[in-house]
């Protein structure tokens, strides 16, 4: 449960967060369903993935399957993407530094691949999307806690072409 | 003290070039009828008595080179001191002055300051605007010469002879080859830990002569020499996808190895330097491969579901070690280097990895995990006699010293940034190693050739 709340959080304060995600250590103020409000982003935009779709799933440690909440995220990607077809995506997979460096290059290449593969699961075509890992060298929160580690164990669906502008 | 070349590629090729003549001193000194043993250093124990050496500054004829007479005799006791094994004794005790190098030393003033070994040397500006740099070693209790060589070079190598006139002091007292005339490379880090640079450096092992490899557009990770020094595989995300990179030192260009369908990572040498093995992930499933580097050729070594990376060969190239979850959590696992025989050498607490075989074949050294710690540690290559030598909130990827005695690895603080330390098989003499910057990823080359 206080996991979950956490996860929760991140992503909330993920969402808040400008193209080049920064660190946020408290928890965004704003709800996350800002596409309710009159003045959301563009539809379409790689800010309404981001913001009104969620464009990370996170993960338990030394863990790559999917948890609910990664599930229904993905769905969310899955629905926008079949809306948005011209969209290309790079998905990254993360992880928290408590993991040697070339363990978790593996380790982020499995969440990656776990997060592709069941966006393929829900009709998304797979040349639509490359793959990465990142390791443990690209953190989201520079914090060494449990909470930035919670934050940095994620896959990032990344829009790199195709989003209206 | 630490003077830094310039013109830094300029200084590799020289470093590479070195037409080195060694050959053994002038006549032996008459040893006097004692049946003391041989001066000997056990390197096998911890040091808790280092042996006192005297190295002299190198006496030369002209002002230039006796300031190089005296920087040699400091790296060289710089080096020593490092080691542990040896204490420096402090110039200002010493009594006698040497003046020439075809005389033996009073052994008595050397005796009662307590040095059990001398170090003296020369330096000679030669004519063709080399220099001859010449050095003799004395067991003073036993009244011996023990060895002397005469290196020929250029003057702004006299670094690289320091560092010989190091080993060759070390192999004599310790019968053991030396690791002074090696280079680390690492990867440099600055920025914050969101948005890190990365950047392959090397320098000398005593940290002089640092200078970059790679520009700070590319992340770089886990460099690792070549049996002969000359290249340096690593991963780098120079074309957007991990891709394990060949960087030749001599012509300072690089490659990307093989054309692969996933990302690719965790290379490292045969010990014969004819191939690299390293992973391959296809979707999300990491295994070990390993490419001939003459025919191009690929072989595939393990085939499961689980995490298999981190290769490593033995000296004599006949097995590999590695890491895999395969039992649930990483651990370590040897196999012939064909991939067969497959079995599990770690069963001790907690999550093991980065496995690297000693040089001399007798030991794996790995990273541990476990208490919410990482350590650095040991086991022999069937998982018995396992020793942990150091351990912070993370130390991570050890390398070894040629000679197998000496472990360099990373530490980074919690929220700190990395830094190289270097720890001996002992478990004794932790040391930080000078960086210019930040540092992680080390790796020790083989003596330089």
């Amino acid at each position: 449960m206080r996991n979950t709340l956490i996860v929760l959080a991140a992503v909330a304060s993920v969402a808040a967060c400008a193209s080049r995600p920064e660190p946020t250590p408290t928890p965004a103020t704003q709800p996350p369903a800002a596409a309710e409000r009159p003045q959301g982003p563009v539809p379409g935009s790689i800010e309404d993935f981001r913001v009104s779709v969620g464009d990370r799933i996170f993960f338990g440690y030394d863990q790559f399957a999917l948890t609910t909440e990664a599930r229904s995220v993905l769905e969310r990607q899955a629905a926008w993407l079949r809306q948005y077809p011209g969209v290309r995506l790079l998905v990254a997979g993360n992880c928290d530094e408590r993991g040697t460096r070339e363990y978790n290059l593996a380790l982020g290449a499995r969440r990656a691949a776990a997060a592709r593969d069941f966006l393929i699961s829900l009709g998304v075509a797979g040349n639509r999307m490359e793959t990465v890992s990142y390791g443990k060298e690209r953190p989201l929160d520079p914090r060494a806690n449990e909470e930035a580690w919670s934050v940095n164990r994620n896959s990032h669906s990344q829009i790199v072409s195709g989003a209206v502008s | 003290m630490m003077r830094v070349i310039k013109g830094i590629t300029a200084a590799f090729a020289l470093l590479c070039a070195v037409a080195w003549t060694a050959t053994p001193a002038a006549a032996q000194t008459p040893a006097p009828a004692s049946t003391q043993g041989r001066l000997h250093v056990d390197i096998t124990e911890g040091h808790l008595n280092p042996m006192p050496v005297a190295v002299v500054d190198f006496i030369a004829a002209s002002p230039p080179a006796a300031q190089v007479g005296r920087d040699v005799a400091q790296v060289i006791r710089a080096n020593l001191e490092r080691s542990s094994l040896f204490r420096s004794v402090a110039p200002a005790a010493f009594i006698e002055r040497i003046q020439a190098m075809d005389v033996p030393p009073r052994f008595g003033d050397w005796r009662i300051i307590d040095a059990q070994a001398l170090t003296v040397g020369q330096v000679t500006a030669l004519p063709d605007g080399r220099v001859r740099i010449e050095f003799k070693l004395y067991d003073i209790f036993a009244e011996q010469f023990l060895t002397g060589f005469s290196y020929s070079t250029t003057p702004d190598n006299w670094r690289r002879i320091a560092h010989r006139i190091s080993d060759q002091i070390y192999e004599q007292l310790t019968g053991e080859r030396g690791y002074f005339d090696t280079r680390i490379v690492f990867v440099s880090e600055s920025g914050p830990r969101t948005r890190r640079v990365k950047r392959l450096m090397i320098m000398d092992q005593d940290g002089a002569n640092p200078f970059f490899l790679t520009g700070p557009d590319a992340m770089v990770l886990t460099p690792r020499f070549s049996p002969s020094a000359q290249l340096i595989t690593y991963m780098s995300y120079e074309t957007g996808a991990p891709r394990v990179f060949l960087y030749n030192l001599e012509t300072n260009r690089r490659e990307v190895l093989g054309d692969f369908p996933g990302m690719t990572f965790a290379p490292r040498f045969a010990p014969d330097g004819n191939d690299v093995v390293f992973t391959l992930d296809m979707n999300g499933n990491a295994e070990i491969f390993a490419m001939d580097l003459r025919s191009r050729q690929r072989r595939r070594l393990t085939n499961h579901p689980a995490i298999d990376t981190s290769p490593s060969y033995s000296p004599d190239g006949a097995q590999v070690v590695f890491n895999s979850d395969r039992g649930g959590s990483p651990q370590l696992y040897v196999m012939a280097a064909d991939g067969s025989g497959q079995r599990r050498i770690s069963f001790g607490d907690g999550r093991y990895s980065t496995p690297v075989w000693s040089p001399r074949g007798d030991l794996i050294a790995f990273t541990r995990q476990g208490g919410g710690r990482f350590a650095i540690g040991v086991m022999r290559p069937d998982g018995s006699g396992e020793r942990i030598l150091t351990e912070s909130y993370l130390d991570e990827a050890p390398t070894w010293s040629p000679n197998g005695r000496v472990i360099m690895f990373f530490r980074e603080g919690r929220g700190e940034g990395p830094r190289i330390w270097s720890i001996d098989l002992t478990g004794r003499n932790l040391r930080q190693l000078p960086t210019p910057t930040e540092a992680s990823d080390p790796a020790w080359s083989p003596l330089l050739p």
